[in-house]
């Protein structure tokens, strides 16, 4: 099972329109709740007049800042105590600092009538300058803080006295955009309190419901086992959804007041200007290098766009982008300062292949410039730089995630040649250089990058056999729409012979597995699955051995194979593992020694992220006339160690492609001198549609296993993102025939000034 | 709030009969007050295409439609495509196949879209085709699969 490309177990309820999104939660005596937002971006709070809302048939209710007595939100991962002034209130006191930002709240019994209401609610706000860039001096946060969030420095070796050694010292300037993930579905929370058992149920979870659930209950003063989150259908995650934020935690507090279900439902004007931004970085890279390419130092300075807040992530963008710059290369003396900047935007955290797309941007863009300089091509540089597979695993003394950085497996210069065979690119090189030869505007552009996944600590799964012989895989892990219950449920089937089509998987419910880490960082094929293996394993012992007591043959030979349990090479012993279920009932169980049930419950636990890596590789053309750059072909190469179901990985690198293409071309949160957001809509927020992205043609590779797990498997969720701006970057040089791409994304106007240029 | 009109709305060939206020979106109605939340909202400007329904045959935005603008036609949505409510419509076998959908959000939206195409009398030819699916957005699967396989449900509805 493991390895075939098996059509998916959870497409069924969504292609009959059976789903539970968020929103499609109707409870009985169900309200409904608006958030009114700052329509200013920086300001001091004069007052917030709560009463023609409240006035309103049908509101129930409409408080704000005084009112709600709930603290602020906390930090998630990677949190440094500097930071902590900064966190969000959940809803502003005194000050505003970005447009989005939830002043108050009304409930109302209708959704039309609560959005009445939010027209009601006066707020008087006395503005204040703004800071909108991270380049700015800083401003004040308030009285005590400014808005410098974070400085830090990060280094191993000597960076100085190799930049003093006389070599050629490289520097390239690198800009990314801010822009995110933009899930279809929009974010929804619906919190329903019962009066009778003092139970808070929690619908629309996403991404880490056991960590919310500790932190929603913290917040309300409530026991961790009577809050019990529920992940229904969740429309996209990509990082942004799922991570704690203030309205969740009002839809609860809403519903204990109110002692009714209360849902909010997120329109998409308020989550383009309240869900988590990302990226919005600035780089200045310097490096020494030999005359042969060789990079024997990398100094690198940049400032990061946090926006008004710190939330849930901390310094988990600007940490990963510090660990992971060096990506696939040697790079022997190493040095990062960070700069993480409060502005009055809407809050920063992670989006696909987070720190990692902004690092590999800006590392690339060096290495291209290298070769500019030394009369390389950027393939000689990076080959004469590539990590060997003699030098793995490969140490860094840099953290990542809160683990060490040890590169487990990797052969990159492998994967390049295999790409450039499997996919002719000499031919297409030869193609380019006729038709530039015909005036074309035309280039091929390559970038490389390590990826992480399978972060750890630990993930449990309970894998339980009923009496029909029905398979329920429960677990802590969490589904974001990438095809969770499908893989875990493959991986169980290879152990138990038992089709995926009789198997459930469970996930998110904290009520059902008592711990989980959730779905991020591309880490539950490995973790999860891994502990699925386990699991299965212990389940099929326990078969094996109640089928040979009760039978009275030897354990080594009784088997499990195709979902039943036999005696060696005897097909009419064989026992559907339902019968072993029902003989396993509590008294049979205790007569035969076994605790009750055919179940088993495994913990997988690891330290140590994995590294899986790719290639990217971008044909683009411009048009002279309209001065808009087409991604005509696109290429991706990964090696994933072993693909669990290889249909669901190409589809995460082909999905992750399309976000890449948007943040390279397309996607950007512009504001205006006085912050307010320019881009609110699909109209002005230009998300890739199938007109703009290219077919990807992906070669997957399983040349590097990882050795941290029993699957071998490394993660697939992140890397048809991570070198998209770079390969593009490096195609509309090549394009343009020189380096001049230094800020993405790239739009007409700046190809237009590139052409103005040269003619 | 508004006075509520009384309409009747003809959704899979079943007939509800409701009360809602004139500024009420068909899409609204349709989730709310006939309980069929196939339908999703991805933007309720008119833009991602999640919330396409036939309308008369044709495929339309729900948000950008009133419920009262809906009363006296003939309007399909995700829950009537299977014709016994088992069975899956080509364009469901399809995207189930060729793995067209990931979170399955915006999936309703295309599948209306692609039964319309599927339905219809003239193949569209790749250009139309294309033209057509970048009508709706989808964050999850790059288009590809979504590509193949409403191609695949033309081809296999006229074999």
């Amino acid at each position: 099972m493991i390895g075939l490309s098996l059509p998916r177990l959870e497409d069924r309820p969504l292609l009959m329109g059976r789903g539970r999104f968020a929103a499609d939660h109707a409870l009985p005596g169900q309200v409904h709740l608006r958030v009114v937002r700052s329509s200013v971006a920086h300001g001091v709070i004069r007052s917030v007049d709560l009463q023609q809302a409240r006035e309103l048939p049908g509101v129930l209710g409409a408080w704000s800042a005084a009112d709600v007595d709930l603290p602020v939100i906390e930090f998630r991962q990677v949190a440094f105590p500097e930071m902590l002034p900064y966190r969000q209130p959940v809803l502003a006191v005194d000050r505003v600092r970005y447009v989005g930002e939830p002043v108050a709240i009304v409930v109302a019994i209708d959704r039309y009538v609560a959005e009445d209401a939010e027209e009601l609610v006066v707020v008087e706000i006395d503005e204040l300058p703004v800071v909108l860039s991270a380049l700015q001096e800083p401003g004040a946060f308030d009285d005590l803080n400014n808005t410098a969030a974070l400085d830090f420095t990060w280094a191993y070796g000597n960076v100085e006295a190799a930049m003093a050694a006389g070599l050629r010292i490289v520097e390239v300037e690198a800009r990314i955009g801010r822009h995110s993930g933009i899930p279809l579905e929009c974010r929804g929370a619906v919190a329903s309190f019962d009066p009778a058992t003092g139970i808070l149920d929690f619908y629309g979870a996403a991404k880490v419901p056991h960590y919310n659930r500790d932190a929603l209950s913290a917040m309300l003063g409530m026991a961790p086992s009577h809050v019990v989150l529920h992940e229904d259908h969740v429309g996209g995650g990509f990082g942004i959804r799922g991570e704690l934020y203030p309205e969740d935690a009002l839809v609860c507090w809403a519903s204990r007041k109110l002692g009714r279900p209360v849902s909010w439902i997120e329109d998409r004007r308020e989550h383009f200007i309240s869900a988590n931004h990302s990226r919005d970085q600035v780089h200045r890279l310097r490096a020494a290098v030999t005359a042969e390419g060789v990079i024997e130092a990398l100094d690198d300075e940049f400032w990061l766009d946090q926006g008004a807040y710190v939330r849930t992530h901390a310094a988990t963008v600007p940490t990963l982008t510090a660990s992971m710059l060096p990506g696939p290369y040697r790079i022997p003396n190493y040095r990062v300062s960070c700069h993480v900047r409060l502005t009055n935007k809407t809050p920063a955290g992670t989006y696909r292949s987070p720190g990692r797309y902004e690092g590999t941007f800006a590392r690339e863009r060096l290495i291209d410039r290298i070769a500019d300089e030394l009369g390389l091509t950027a393939m000689d540089v990076r080959r004469r730089n590539f990590i060997t597979p003699e030098e793995m695993p490969f140490s860094r003394p840099l953290q990542a995630l809160g683990t060490h950085v040890e590169y487990d497996s990797g052969d990159y210069a492998l994967l390049v040649d295999r790409c450039e065979s499997e996919w002719g690119l000499a031919e297409v090189e030869d193609d380019v250089r006729r038709r530039r030869q015909a005036g074309e505007l035309v280039g091929l552009g390559r970038a490389f990058f390590v990826e992480k996944s399978g972060l750890g600590p630990f993930e449990g799964v309970r894998v339980t056999v009923d009496e029909s012989g029905h398979v329920t895989i429960a677990t802590g892990g969490s589904s974001v729409g990438q095809g969770f219950e499908t893989v875990i449920a493959q991986v169980c089937a290879e152990v138990l012979g038992v089709p995926i089509d009789r198997m459930t998987v469970t996930h998110g419910g904290t009520a059902d597995v008592g711990y989980g880490m959730g779905a991020f960082a591309s880490r539950l094929s490995v973790m999860a699955g891994s502990a699925t293996l386990l699991a299965a394993q212990s389940v099929r012992q326990k078969a094996i051995a109640v089928f040979a007591s009760l039978n009275e043959v030897a354990e080594r030979d009784v088997e499990l194979r195709d979902g039943v349990v036999r005696v060696v090479g005897s097909p009419d012993t064989a026992t559907e593992l339902g019968a072993i279920a029902a003989a396993l009932r509590p008294v049979g169980a205790r007569t035969l020694g076994h605790e009750p049930g055919l179940t088993a419950e495994e913990w997988f636990f690891s330290d140590h992220m994995n590294y899986p890596y790719g290639y990217h590789v971008a044909l683009i053309s411009i048009d002279r006339q309209v001065f808009a750059p087409t991604v005509e072909r696109f290429w991706i190469g990964y090696d994933i160690g072993r693909a669990i179901n290889p249909m669901l990985v190409e589809g995460q690198i082909r999905g992750g492609a399309a976000q890449g293409l948007g943040g390279a071309l397309y996607e950007e949160f512009r504001y205006d001198e006085n912050g307010q957001p320019l881009c609110t809509s699909f109209i002005d927020y230009m998300m890739p549609t199938a007109a703009e992205v290219p077919p990807i043609e992906i070669l997957l590779t399983e040349d590097a296993p990882s050795p941290l797990n029993p699957l071998g498997v490394k993660g697939a969720g992140e890397g048809g993102t991570t070198a998209f701006g770079a390969a593009v970057a490096s195609a509309l040089d090549a394009a343009l025939g020189r380096y001049r791409v230094i800020s993405i994304p790239v739009g007409p106007a700046a190809v237009r000034e590139w052409l103005s240029e040269k003619e | 709030m508004t006075a509520k009109m009384g309409i009747t709305l003809k959704v899979n060939d079943s007939e509800y009969v409701l009360d809602v206020e004139p500024r009420k979106s068909l899409a609204d109605a349709i989730r709310e007050d006939c309980g069929l939340t196939g339908t999703h909202l991805g933007c309720e400007h008119g833009v991602c295409g999640s919330c396409t329904i036939l309308c008369d045959g044709e495929p339309v935005r729900s948000c950008l439609m009133l419920a009262v603008q809906g009363s006296g036609r003939e309007l399909r949505t995700v829950e009537g495509l299977s014709p016994d409510g088992e069975t899956l419509h080509p364009v469901q076998e399809a995207f189930w196949k060729h793995h067209g959908l990931q979170c399955g959000f915006c999936t309703p939206g295309f599948l209306m879209l692609a039964a319309s195409l599927v339905e219809r009398e003239t193949v569209p030819d790749d250009d139309e085709l294309d033209h057509l699916i970048a009508s709706n957005l989808c964050r999850c699967t790059g288009y590809q699969n979504i590509r193949t396989a409403i191609r695949a449900a033309i081809e296999e509805s006229r074999a």
